[in-house]
């Protein structure tokens, strides 16, 4: 696979021309790069193939949500949102963090990062 | 009348595994619905920190234990794609045989649930019953009912000798008189039809648009099918996706009712064609590089991203189920159904709760 | 007298109620399984319900997590006393191939008083029913001594920690 760089400025124009194009939203992965970036990898399929665009991000970097592109986005930020701490803008529904803990719950921290950042909302 | 909001779940009567929806209800009537997960979360994806390649076999296994088959064959495919390990021919096909029996198990064990959502429980207990000779396969051949842990990194660990060929051929025989007999019960009954025709419907645009996947897609008209990748021994068993237009819960459970036999004549086929040869190759070194894939698993396709250092460790390993992509479909299927049809509207996107939250 | 009937019956007939807290699918489709024709338990009384507060047995798959531990617990707190708690599973006993993962609290004995325990990955529905019937002497025994029973079972909801003794 060889992803295509993208970044977020053009992130949101780009999903537009893809859709145009005729391709499914897949999903996202998030994967920690260094210590301080993160990589989001988003995944479209058409016929068949996979393509793959990569957005490399600074860790506390706000990233444009690509829900009111596709709104089947929703899920998977909002998981991103719990295991990496990125914030995203325009996120609907939005669970802010709790998609999958709890308020009283122990894990607060970001648990898929090696290198811990602290959430801005404490 | 004013809305309420209703919880459903995460412990419900029809749910045999913990989701929570707020349903906003006017009257009757469903107006929104929004899903909050975590009851099953367990950081699998993280284990991989822990665990090295070949024992992340067995944790893949157990993101889901229904379709714990294909989970294994997807990773395995994946890490011999970073790793060039050509897998022998005998070991595709008999990876083709015990995922096609996965599903027909899945597949079995879900109609029987689906019947239960709507009362019908005398049918339930038949596909369960038609169910356990598919069990009982699994066991004989791979020494476990559930999770049959039958792959490895280059190949498959058991093998099948002619005489189980032969046995299991027999089974299905059987498999397939017994749901023939009850064809007619899950597709033509007026009690069945009643409670499923016209119930969360799903449009052929929503269903591309809210990216859902496998019988919930195929229930809506698209023909998409990830086995038309032809991964593994598929290439050599030709066979068309089953799709039915409808859109609603009957047509989900009738894509599934005819996919089951359709994994039958599939096993049949690959039994009929097994040649012969080793099980597995050797695998020497550490898998290296990216890569991504998928395969089609009992709810739709399931896509796994692995990224490899060259180390023991994985570096990260990213699983997409197919219910977490239904779960969007979901959510958009409920608003305007009444409260009472809210189970069976859920249990047709066939859900897997511990597979979406892993 | 009504009393000697209920007594009896509790343990001729036992009500039970199944949750999955967390575990793979693979133990829950196996405490299905037993209540289809080929194992049946309905033919031993047993009965599976939905609702907590007509059961006399909490069956339990699968590891604790820290959102699903707050509802076991609510879930056990419902059941009326006399009541046993079965774990099913590698998963429920210890926390089993999850219990390293970082969401993962551990065996169901983590969070509430657990009377039998089922092993296997997934546990086999012989091994399942074996688990209820052995279950039934227990609850028979709480039932005879219910203060003895109820006493020494103890758990601090506020901690994680095992705080009980055993029986």
């Amino acid at each position: 696979m060889n992803p295509v760089d993208m970044t977020t400025e053009t992130l949101r124009q780009q999903a537009k021309q893809i859709k145009a194009d005729g391709c499914r939203f897949v999903t996202v992965t998030c994967l920690e790069e260094t210590e301080d970036t993160l990589a989001l990898i988003y995944h479209f399929e058409k016929n068949l193939e996979l393509f793959h665009y990569r957005v490399r991000i600074p860790k506390d970097k706000v990233v444009p949500s690509l829900c009111p592109v596709f709104s089947a986005a929703f899920l998977v930020e909002n998981e991103i949102r719990d295991q990496f701490g990125v914030t995203f803008e325009d996120l609907e529904p939005d669970f802010n963090g709790t998609l999958y803990f709890g308020d009283s719950d122990v894990v607060t921290a970001t648990p898929f990062c090696r290198f811990g950042v602290k959430r801005a909302d404490g | 009348m004013s809305n309420t909001i209703l919880p459903f779940g995460p412990q419900h009567p029809v749910l045999p595994e913990p989701i929570h929806l707020s349903l906003t209800v006017e009257d009757e009537v469903v107006r929104q619905a929004v899903p909050a997960l975590g009851y099953v979360h367990r950081g699998l994806e993280m284990l991989t920190r822990k665990k090295d390649f070949h024992q992340m076999i067995q944790v893949v296994e157990r993101v889901c234990g229904i379709c714990s088959m294909m989970h294994a064959m997807c990773y395995c495919r994946g890490i011999e794609t970073l790793m060039d390990i050509e897998v022998p021919r005998r070991a595709q096909f008999l990876r083709v045989i015990w995922s096609e029996l996965h599903r027909i198990h899945s597949h079995l064990l879900w109609l029987g649930l689906y019947a239960d959502s709507f009362g019908f429980e005398s049918v339930f207990m038949q596909f369960w019953k038609i169910r356990e000779r598919i069990m009982d396969i699994n066991e004989a051949t791979a020494g476990n009912r559930v999770i049959v842990s039958v792959n490895r990194v280059g190949g498959v660990r058991r093998d099948l000798s002619p005489s189980q060929c032969w046995w299991i051929g027999e089974q299905l025989d059987e498999v397939e008189t017994e749901l023939k007999a009850i064809e007619s019960t899950m597709l033509d009954n007026y009690t069945v039809k009643k409670r499923t025709v016209g119930k969360g419907v799903l449009t052929k645009e929503d269903a591309w648009e809210l990216g859902a996947a496998g019988p919930t897609l195929r229930g809506s008209g698209i023909a998409r099918d990830m086995r038309e990748l032809k991964y593994e021994a598929l290439d050599e068993l030709e066979f068309e996706p089953v799709v039915e237009t409808g859109g609603d819960a009957y047509a989900r459970g009738a894509v599934r009712f005819k996919e089951t036999l359709q994994s039958i004549d599939l096993v049949r086929r690959a039994m009929a064609r097994l040649p012969g040869g080793e099980t597995a190759a050797k695998v020497k070194g550490k898998p290296e590089g990216e890569t991504a894939l998928r395969v089609e698993q009992p709810r739709g396709e399931c896509m796994y991203y692995i990224k490899a250092d060259g180390s023991r460790f994985l570096d990260r390993l990213r699983i997409r189920t197919p219910t977490f992509a239904n779960i969007p479909p979901l959510t958009a299927m409920l608003p305007g159904i009444e409260l009472a049809d809210v189970p069976v509207v859920v249990l047709s996107i066939d859900p897997c709760i511990s597979c979406t939250e892993r | 007298m009504f009393k000697k009937i209920m007594e009896r019956s509790r343990i001729k007939s036992p009500w039970l109620v199944h949750y999955d807290c967390g575990s793979c699918n693979g133990c829950d489709i196996e405490t299905l399984a037993c209540l289809t024709p080929l194992y049946d338990v309905e033919r031993f009384g047993v009965l599976n319900i939905g609702n907590p507060k007509h059961a006399d047995v909490l069956i339990v798959t699968g590891s604790v997590n820290t959102r699903n531990r707050h509802v076991l617990e609510q879930i056990h707190r419902q059941m009326p006393s006399p009541k046993i708690v079965i774990a099913v599973g590698s998963c429920g006993l210890s926390g089993g191939i999850f219990k390293e993962a970082y969401n993962v609290v551990g065996g169901v004995d983590r969070v509430i008083p657990v009377d039998v325990y089922v092993p296997g990955c997934p546990a086999r529905p012989e091994a399942i029913i074996d688990g209820v019937v052995e279950g039934l002497s227990v609850l028979a025994d709480k039932q005879r001594r219910p203060d003895a029973a109820n006493g020494a079972v103890a758990v601090d909801h506020t901690n994680s920690e095992i705080l009980y003794e055993s029986r």
